[in-house]
C-alpha cells in the first residue's frame, strides 16, 4: 500500500514538472522557425558537418546519420542478420554471429563509443555492445563494416558497456543481471549473496583487436552504466549499480527499496598491473571471438575456454563503492575527469561526486562499512554537489566545452542544462517524449564539441504521420551553442537508439574506402577475372566461381546441377570503380541476396528443390543494362546424368 | 655566343621532361562521375589519372563498342616517340655544344627547331588519327548504337584540344606538364637562334 502511495506521489510530482514546461513548442514560429530551418539545411550535394552513429537497439545494428540534417546515411549490420547485403547469411559473415550458444541471428545493440587517443575521439573505430547475448563489436570507420565481435563470458545483460578508456587501452563490459559465477543450476531465490556481477576489461590492440584481459569478480548487484575517468582520473572506471537489494523478483519494487545504491570506482590501472605481475586466477569460460579477416574476406571464429578472474579484495585500493541515491542509471564523467555524475533515476536530484574528494576520502579512510568486503566510502566525503530538483527521473548527462552539463529526465520528459561547480539549472527544454540518452559530439571525452546535442526519445506518439501502432523512435536536434538550447529538428530513427556518438566529418571522411582492391582479394573462392570462373563438384556440393562486371555474370548459363545439391555461389565483383556494387539473387533461396562491393567476393548457398531452368539476377541497378544482367541455372532431377557445363556468350566449358 | 649555346642545350634538355610528365590528358566527366575519370598520355603509353581509371573508361566505353585503350605494346607510336624525343634532345645538346666551342651558324639551331616542329605536327596528326579511329571504329555488336539526324553513326572521337560533350560525358582534352616543358624548350631554342643570329651579325 505504501508503494502505491509512493507512485501516486511520483506521478503527481511528474505532473508538476511537466506543467511547468508546457509552453515552449507553440511559441516558435515566424523568424525563429526559419532560422532553425536554415541551421539544419544542408544544400543538395553538400555534406553534413558531423557523422552521428546511433545504436539500433533491438535492430541489433548501428545507424549512421548526418548532422545537422538528420539524414540517415547508412545502416551498419552488427549483431543481426541483414538480408539487405547478406551479412550474417553469407558464408563469409555468418560466423560473425557465432556465440557459445550457437549462431544467434539477432542482438540488442546499445552504446556506441568511438576510439580515443589522449582523451579525444580519434575516429579509428567505433565499438558497440550487445545486451542480450553479451558481446562487444568493433566497427571500422574506413569500411563502415563490423570487423570483430567478442563474446563476454559469465555476463548477462551486457549493459554497462562498451565504453573505452582515454587511449583505447580497454573497452569494458559489465553485467546488468547478476548471475551465478560461473553459471550453475541453483534455486533462484537463493540469489542473495550467491550471484555475482563480473566486470570485464577487454584490451584493445593497436590494430583494434580485442582480447579479454581480466574479469573483476564483483558483488551480485546490477551494473547499469559506466564511464571512464579522464585527465586526472584516467586509470579509473566508474560503474553505476542498482538492485543492491539483490532482489530476484518483482524488481521494479524490490530493487527500489534502498535509498542509495553505489557507483563502483574501479582502479583498472592497479588491477592491470596486478594481472601483469601474474595476479588473478584462470577460470573456465566458454566464449567465441569472431574476427573478419580482410585478406581472405572471411570470418575467423575462435572458441576460447578460460578467462582470468580477479578478486578485487586481493588488491588493496582496487575498488571502492560511492553511495549514490535512488538507483542511479547513467554514470557520466565530465571532460576534466573531476566530476562523476550519478543520475538517480527515481529522484529529482542529481548526485555529483568529486574525484579528488574521493581520493582524499580513500586516503583518510572515510569509510562507511563495506559491501562484501569492498569498502564503501562515506557519502558526504565524496559529494561535490547536488543538482536540486532539476527534473524527474534523471537518466544521462553529457557535457559541452563551456562548463555546462545536460541531463535527460525521462519522467518529466525534458533536457536540463546546468552548470558544473555551481550546480544551478540554467535552461530546460521539453523532449518529445521521454528522453533516454542524449549525445553531444565528443561528450564522452576531454574535448566535447558544444555545437549540437541530440536527445534520443523513447516515446514517439504524434510526432510524425501515424504509421499504425508500431512507430520508429524519435530524435531531436538542439543547437547548444548559445545560452539557451534551441530545438532545430525532429527526425525519426531506426530501431531503438540508446546511446549515440558523433564525430566531425572531417576527421574520418577522407579515410572512407571507395573500393576493395581486387589484387588484394585472397578469398579462397575468388575468381579475379572471367577466365578463372568455373564449377567444381565435391560430392553433392557444387562450388560456382562466378564474376560480375557491368553488365553480366560469368558464367551466366550453368547446367549439371541436381536436386539435392548444395550450390555455393562464390561471386566476385570485378569492378574497381566507386559505388558500383552488384547483387546476386536466385529464385527460392532460403538464405538472402548478396550485395557485393567492387573487389569483394561473397558466397551464398542455394539448395534447389525442383528440376527446371531457374533464373538468377543482379539486384542492384548497376548500369543501363542492369535488367539484362541475369542468367539461368539448369536443375536436373536427382540421379539424372546431366553433365556440368557452364559458359558465357555460348562459349562453354564442361567436365 | 655562349649564351645562345646554353639556351639551345637547355631548351633541348627540356624535351626530356616528356619521359617523366604526361604530354596530354583527356578527362571524362558525367553526372555519375562527379570526379572525372582521366587518362594521362605519355610518349611511352597511356596511364589512368587514378589507378583504375583506364579500366573504368574501358568499362563504360564497351557500351558503345569502343576498343580498349591500347597498351604500350599495341601501338608503334609508344616505341618510336621516346626514340624520336631522345634523339632530338641529343641532337639539340650536340648542336648547342658545337655552338659553345665552335662558330657554327645560327641556322643549325633554327633547323633543329623546324625539324622539331614538323615532328611535333606529325605527332599531333597521328594522335588525332588515333582518336578518330578510337571514336569511329566501333564494334558492330555494340550495345548502344546511336545515329545522328542523318542516320550516320555518332562519332565518339574526343577532341584533340578543348572540351566537348559526348553523350552523357564531357570530354576535356588539354596538354599537360610534358607538353608545356616541350613548348618552353622549343621556344628557348628559337630564342637561342635569334640571339645567335644577332651576335654573329655584330661579329661580322
Amino acid at each position: 500500500m505504501k508503494t502505491i502511495t509512493n507512485f501516486i506521489a511520483v506521478f503527481a510530482l511528474a505532473a508538476i514538472f511537466t506543467s511547468c514546461n508546457q509552453n515552449d513548442e507553440g511559441g516558435k514560429s515566424g523568424a525563429m522557425a526559419s532560422s532553425a530551418a536554415e541551421k539544419v539545411y544542408v544544400s543538395p550535394g553538400e555534406h553534413d558537418e558531423y557523422y552521428a552513429f546511433l545504436s539500433g537497439g533491438y535492430s541489433g545494428n548501428l545507424t549512421v546519420y548526418g548532422l545537422p540534417s538528420g539524414r540517415m546515411l547508412k545502416e551498419i549490420p552488427v549483431f543481426s542478420q541483414f538480408p539487405t547485403n547478406g551479412y550474417g547469411y553469407s558464408e563469409e559473415t555468418k560466423d560473425m554471429l557465432k556465440t557459445s550458444f550457437g549462431m544467434v541471428p539477432w542482438g540488442d545493440s546499445h552504446h556506441p563509443d568511438i576510439s580515443q587517443t589522449n582523451g579525444e575521439i580519434d575516429g579509428r573505430w567505433i565499438f558497440i555492445n550487445e545486451n542480450n547475448t553479451p558481446r562487444i563489436a568493433r566497427i571500422s570507420l574506413e569500411t563502415f563494416e563490423t570487423e570483430e565481435i567478442i563474446e563476454i563470458p559469465h555476463s548477462a545483460g551486457n549493459h554497462s558497456s562498451s565504453y573505452v578508456t582515454e587511449n583505447t587501452e580497454y573497452v569494458v563490459a559489465g553485467t546488468r543481471f547478476s548471475v551465478p559465477y560461473p553459471q550453475k543450476d541453483m534455486p533462484i531465490d537463493e540469489m542473495k549473496g550467491n550471484f555475482r556481477g563480473p566486470l570485464t576489461f577487454i584490451a584493445v590492440g593497436d590494430d583494434g583487436h580485442m582480447e579479454i584481459d581480466f574479469q573483476i569478480d564483483m558483488p551480485g548487484f546490477n551494473y547499469d552504466l559506466s564511464h571512464p575517468g579522464r585527465g586526472e582520473s584516467h586509470g579509473w572506471f566508474f560503474f553505476t549499480t542498482y538492485n543492491t537489494e539483490e532482489s530476484h523478483t518483482m524488481q521494479e519494487v524490490n530493487a527500489s527499496q534502498n535509498d542509495k545504491d553505489f557507483i563502483a570506482a574501479v582502479n583498472w590501472k592497479k588491477i592491470s598491473e596486478y594481472v601483469e605481475n601474474g595476479g588473478g586466477e584462470t577460470m573456465d569460460a566458454e566464449y567465441v571471438h569472431n574476427v573478419f579477416d580482410h585478406d581472405t574476406q572471411t570470418t575467423i571464429s575462435t572458441t576460447k575456454n578460460e578467462v582470468l578472474r580477479v578478486d578485487p579484495r586481493d588488491i588493496p585500493g582496487a575498488v571502492y563503492f560511492m553511495p549514490t541515491p535512488k538507483s542511479p542509471h547513467g554514470c557520466d564523467v565530465d571532460p576534466s575527469g573531476e566530476y562523476i555524475i550519478g543520475n538517480g533515476k527515481l529522484s529529482s536530484d542529481l548526485t555529483v561526486h568529486s574525484f579528488s574528494k574521493m581520493l582524499d576520502a580513500i586516503e583518510n579512510e572515510e569509510f562507511d562499512g563495506d559491501a562484501y568486503g569492498i569498502p564503501v566510502l562515506n557519502f558526504e566525503s565524496t559529494l561535490a554537489g547536488t543538482v536540486k530538483e532539476a527534473g524527474l527521473g534523471p537518466l544521462h548527462t553529457e557535457f559541452d566545452d563551456k562548463g555546462n552539463a545536460y541531463t535527460t529526465f525521462f519522467i518529466s520528459s525534458e533536457v536540463v542544462k546546468w552548470k558544473l561547480d555551481t550546480w544551478e539549472v540554467v535552461d530546460r527544454q521539453p523532449s518529445y517524449y521521454s528522453v533516454g540518452h542524449l549525445m553531444i559530439s565528443g561528450g564522452n571525452s576531454r574535448k566535447p564539441d558544444g555545437k549540437y546535442m541530440i536527445s534520443l526519445n523513447k516515446i514517439t506518439k504524434d510526432r510524425y504521420l501515424p504509421t499504425g501502432p508500431e512507430l520508429e523512435h524519435s530524435a531531436q536536434l538542439f543547437d547548444i551553442s548559445g545560452d539557451k538550447m534551441e530545438l532545430l529538428l525532429d527526425f525519426p530513427t531506426h530501431g531503438e537508439p540508446h546511446y549515440a556518438a558523433a564525430i566531425k566529418a572531417d576527421k574520418i571522411k577522407e579515410n572512407s574506402k571507395k573500393i576493395y582492391r581486387l589484387d588484394e582479394n585472397n578469398h579462397k573462392y575468388a575468381a579475379v577475372n572471367e577466365s578463372e570462373t568455373k564449377m567444381v563438384r565435391e560430392g553433392n556440393e557444387v562450388h560456382v566461381y562466378m564474376t560480375t562486371v557491368r553488365s553480366h555474370f560469368a558464367p551466366d548459363n550453368l547446367e549439371g546441377i541436381h536436386v539435392g545439391d548444395k550450390v555455393y555461389f562464390h561471386v566476385t565483383n570485378l569492378e574497381q570503380d566507386f559505388d558500383v556494387p552488384h547483387g546476386f539473387a536466385v529464385i527460392g533461396a532460403n538464405t538472402s541476396e548478396l550485395l557485393i562491393m567492387p573487389g569483394q567476393t561473397k558466397t551464398i548457398t542455394w539448395e534447389p528443390k525442383k528440376p527446371g531452368v531457374w533464373p538468377f539476377y543482379c539486384t542492384d541497378f548497376c548500369s543501363a543494362l542492369h535488367q539484362e544482367m541475369q542468367g539461368y541455372i539448369r536443375v536436373s532431377a536427382e540421379g539424372a546424368n546431366t553433365p556440368m557445363k557452364w559458359g558465357l556468350d555460348d562459349e562453354y566449358t564442361s567436365n | 655566343m655562349k649564351r645562345s649555346a646554353i639556351l639551345m642545350i637547355l631548351g633541348s634538355l627540356l624535351l626530356l621532361g616528356l619521359f617523366y610528365f604526361p604530354l596530354w590528358n583527356i578527362q571524362l566527366g558525367a553526372p555519375q562521375y562527379p570526379d572525372p575519370m582521366g587518362m594521362d598520355i605519355f610518349i611511352s603509353g597511356i596511364e589512368g589519372e587514378e589507378e583504375f581509371d583506364i579500366q573504368n573508361i574501358d568499362g563504360v566505353n564497351h557500351y558503345i563498342g569502343m576498343k580498349k585503350i591500347p597498351k604500350p605494346a599495341e601501338m608503334w607510336e609508344f616505341q618510336v616517340f621516346p626514340i624520336v624525343i631522345a634523339g632530338m634532345a641529343i641532337l639539340g645538346v650536340l648542336l648547342g655544344a658545337l655552338g659553345f666551342f665552335k662558330k657554327i651558324s645560327a641556322s643549325w639551331f633554327l633547323g633543329w627547331f623546324i625539324l622539331m616542329l614538323v615532328l611535333g605536327l606529325l605527332g599531333m596528326y597521328d594522335f588525332n588519327n588515333w582518336l578518330l579511329d578510337y571514336g569511329t571504329d566501333l564494334d558492330p555488336k555494340a550495345i548502344i548504337k546511336l545515329t545522328d539526324s542523318e542516320g550516320n553513326p555518332i562519332n565518339y572521337k574526343p577532341p584533340l584540344f578543348g572540351t566537348q560533350k559526348i553523350l552523357n560525358f564531357t570530354a576535356h582534352s588539354y596538354p599537360r606538364t610534358g607538353a608545356y616543358l616541350m613548348f618552353i624548350g622549343m621556344s628557348l631554342t628559337l630564342v637561342a637562334w635569334w640571339i645567335r643570329k644577332k651576335a654573329l651579325k655584330t661579329l661580322k
